[in-house]
């Protein structure tokens, strides 16, 4: 689960949301009602009400109802067991649900022994974003990504930003049908060249991911994914195999971490990485630093390590600053000096490219050269000020800038 | 609710009831500010009671034999002379009372609706407004499924689910849970009375009257890992749950002791009792032992040889806890039979 849509730069996206808000497939789609859709669940007014004449009830929306048909299809990565028991299949927490059950993430359900996703097409959540708010700033920079969500996650962080979506079950955030095909025929129409899966878990929806990217790929659209790639390797290949970048949000660079304050494990999400660039996709790497938790050196330095050695240095490392929210709101925003010396650590490591995030205007938010040391894309926030790479190259020393620059 | 009742069944309820309204009115006990069990030296008092001719010659439950075995248990729970006087105790009129019922296991497995029938007009006798007693679980389908019909119209009894009207925007969080709470119970509810249903659980081992506080949160899935411990007793601690609670009515007409906590009928027994306590956990640590010889009974091995020890209940004893007690020397069982 990350955190680009609520962050302290957040930006009103380029193309204007109000141009999304008038198509009449999509108009509850809007930023307002991306908001209210997080914060929904609790919005249904004083219930006091339910004990008068039913014309003064508050009218909830039905077209909500958690056995909606059309959002509805059977799961792909399972398996059936005795006494009408399910194994998910999907990611290492292997939930084993019984009949009428949910596994962890609350959004797939075992129905007389066949497991159903809740949440294909079910978007609660939807925007028009610079791609550098994902973040990823070595694909397409300066583009706009449309992006979309359902509820639902596989772990609960505790400082999740977007936890009134993540952490909720999908009736409890109200959606929108949106299919496939409409999903490709928004981002046509709002010129975005990509489709971005975001904002909850897009594990946990991987169904409708795939088919979006499809119904995408035929529109001439990419897919992109953001998540925290805690997920089978037989789903990771088949789901995110079909996207042509990925956002990975390495969370901590410890096991104890991953179990206290994540509810996951570390070591499977090692393994997506690697097997994300074995699949040759473009991948960056964001880790949110958390004061007191997962700051120390030893950490930061393993972590870049790794990196270095087992998806090399090229691949860009994000360091983040983290704000309170959800369940841990007892600690302060990461000090800046933090931040800086996670980069150093890392770079002093070998990494080429290491970023700062959600500080606007640092000078980390740029594209060196890691050769000739020359600045090459110049950020400010979510903006591009300045973007000098030529055909994937430093315009100053010629050295290959990877990445995916131009669409 | 009312409406539903037959003729003879009305006359039945009014018959019982006639004499206990006026000895309310002349006693007038005082109520109880939150759940304070009732206890003979120190100890939790867990009533079963059974009645094995509650089914008559059907499968059915009689609602008038329902009826007499609640009032004959929550008598000697509470040392009552009457059958009013214990809801006297935990009710004034005025109060917003929600019966927080169990619905997950359909028609074959629910919190009966005879019994829930039963408890609300016990409610009304003690004076509580029929539109002021709410009959709940977290989600109206599931409810009709299991037999309850919803109906929110002006004066009679509630019952809805928590898909009608939502859940409190902001966290609630004890321990290792966080979550948004059903406005049904911060909105709608002075007084919490819990319906669960015995049963076995797949992952938490049993699922009787802690686990059905599951029920109240927004993200019960994020709290099943672990046989569901310590979550099933952090979520007992919200305070806004652990003031309002007064009772637990375990509903052993039908019980399950493999395969919850959906309903498969092989795994299905007609207990014909009910299981009655202030102490979640002691009703709990009894309904666990009632499980636990029949599967004995069965052939099957225990929870703890299966690995599936529903071990929230000692911690929901702990000294982080203290929500009541595992301990049997401090449990004073009353076994009893309905006439
Ligand atoms: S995807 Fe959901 S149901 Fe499947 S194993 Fe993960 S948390 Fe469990």
């Amino acid at each position: 689960m990350q955190s680009d849509y609520s962050l302290p730069h957040t930006e009103e996206p380029r193309v204007p949301i109000s141009a999304v808000k008038r198509d009449p497939a999509f108009s509850a789609l809007d930023r307002r009602s991306f908001l209210m859709c997080a914060m929904s669940a609790g919005a249904a007014g004083s219930i006091h009400q339910l004990a008068r004449p039913l014309k003064a009830m508050p009218v909830w929306n039905n077209e909500q109802k958690q056995d909606d048909a059309q959002f509805t299809v059977e799961a792909q990565f399972y398996q059936k067991l005795p006494n009408k028991k399910v194994k998910c299949k999907l990611c290492p927490r292997e939930c084993a649900v019984g009949d009428r059950e949910r596994g962890y993430c609350g959004v797939r359900e075992n129905r007389n022994g066949t497991y159903y996703s809740l949440v294909h097409s079910r978007v609660c959540a939807a925007h028009v974003d610079p791609i550098e708010k994902k973040p990823l700033f070595h694909y397409l920079p300066g583009t706009m990504a449309f992006s979309l969500a359902t509820a639902g996650c596989n772990v609960n962080c505790k400082f999740c930003q977007n936890w009134n979506i993540s952490q909720a079950r999908p009736e409890q955030a109200p959606a929108q049908y949106v299919p496939p095909k409409r999903v490709a025929e928004l981002a046509v129409q709002y010129r975005c060249p990509t489709i971005a899966y975001t904002y909850s878990e897009p594990v946990v929806f991987s169904e409708f991911l795939m088919d979006a990217a499809d119904a995408g790929h035929e529109a001439g659209i990419r897919s992109i994914v953001v998540s925290n790639g805690y997920m089978q390797e037989e789903a990771l290949r088949a789901a995110y195999g079909k996207m042509d970048a990925v956002k990975i949000d390495l969370k901590s660079f410890s096991e104890s971490y991953y179990r206290n304050v994540v509810t996951g494990q570390l070591k499977p999400v090692l393994d997506s990485i690697v097997t994300l660039r074995k699949l040759d996709k473009w991948t960056e790497i964001v880790y949110l630093v958390v004061p007191t938790l997962n700051d120390s050196d030893v950490e930061f330095r393993g972590l870049a390590r790794w990196v270095k050695q087992n998806v090399g240095a090229d691949v860009p490392l994000h360091f983040t600053q983290f704000h309170p929210d959800y369940l841990l709101k007892n600690l302060p925003i990461t000090p800046i000096p933090t931040l800086e010396r996670a980069r150093d650590i890392a770079l002093a490591e070998g990494l080429h490219y290491v970023y700062i995030g959600n500080v606007p205007g640092h000078p980390a938010e740029n594209t060196y050269c890691p050769q000739c040391r020359r600045m090459l894309v110049e950020r400010v926030g979510l903006e591009i000020r300045q973007m000098l790479i030529h055909k994937g190259e430093c315009p100053f020393c010629k050295h290959t800038i990877p990445g995916v620059w131009h669409v | 609710m009312r409406n539903e009742r037959t003729a003879s069944r009305r006359d039945f309820l009014r018959n019982c009831l006639a004499g206990a309204v006026g000895l309310a009115v002349a006693d007038q006990p005082v109520a109880l500010d939150a759940a304070e069990p009732v206890t003979s030296l120190g100890k939790s008092r867990v009533v079963i009671a059974q009645d094995a001719q509650m089914r008559g010659a059907g499968t059915g439950v009689d609602g008038g034999r329902v009826l007499s075995l609640l009032d004959h248990a929550m008598q000697r729970l509470f040392n009552a002379r009457d059958p009013i006087q214990p809801w006297i105790r935990m009710v004034r009129p005025g109060q917003m009372v929600a019966v927080k019922v169990n619905t997950l296991g359909g028609r074959g497995l629910s919190t009966n609706v005879q019994l829930v029938e039963a408890i609300c007009e016990r409610l009304q006798a003690a004076g509580i407004r029929a539109q002021d007693i709410v009959i709940w679980d977290r989600d109206s389908a599931e409810l009709e499924r299991a037999g309850f019909r919803v109906r929110t119209g002006a004066s009679q009894v509630q019952c809805f689910g928590t898909d009608r009207v939502g859940f409190e925007e902001d966290l609630v969080s004890y321990g290792s849970v966080g979550s948004r709470l059903s406005k049904i119970l911060t909105q709608r509810c002075d007084v919490l009375i819990n319906v669960p249903v015995l049963k076995d659980h797949d992952g938490a081992g049993v699922s009787i009257a802690l686990k059905n506080m599951y029920g109240v949160i927004h993200n019960p899935n994020k709290y099943h890992p672990n046989g569901c411990d310590p979550y099933v007793a952090d979520v007992n601690m919200l305070p806004e749950i652990r003031s309002r609670l007064r009772l637990h009515i375990c509903d052993a007409t039908t019980a399950c002791f493999e395969g919850g906590p959906a309903f498969k009928p092989q795994f299905a027994w007609q207990q014909n009792a009910l299981i009655i306590s202030q102490d979640p956990v002691a009703l709990d640590t009894i309904g666990w032992q009632t499980i636990e010889r029949k599967r004995a009974e069965k052939g099957l091995k225990t929870l703890a040889a299966e690995d599936r020890t529903p071990r929230y209940i000692a911690t929901a004893a702990d000294a982080d806890h203290q929500l009541g007690t595992n301990d049997p020397r401090r449990i004073e069982l009353v076994e009893t039979r309905g006439s």
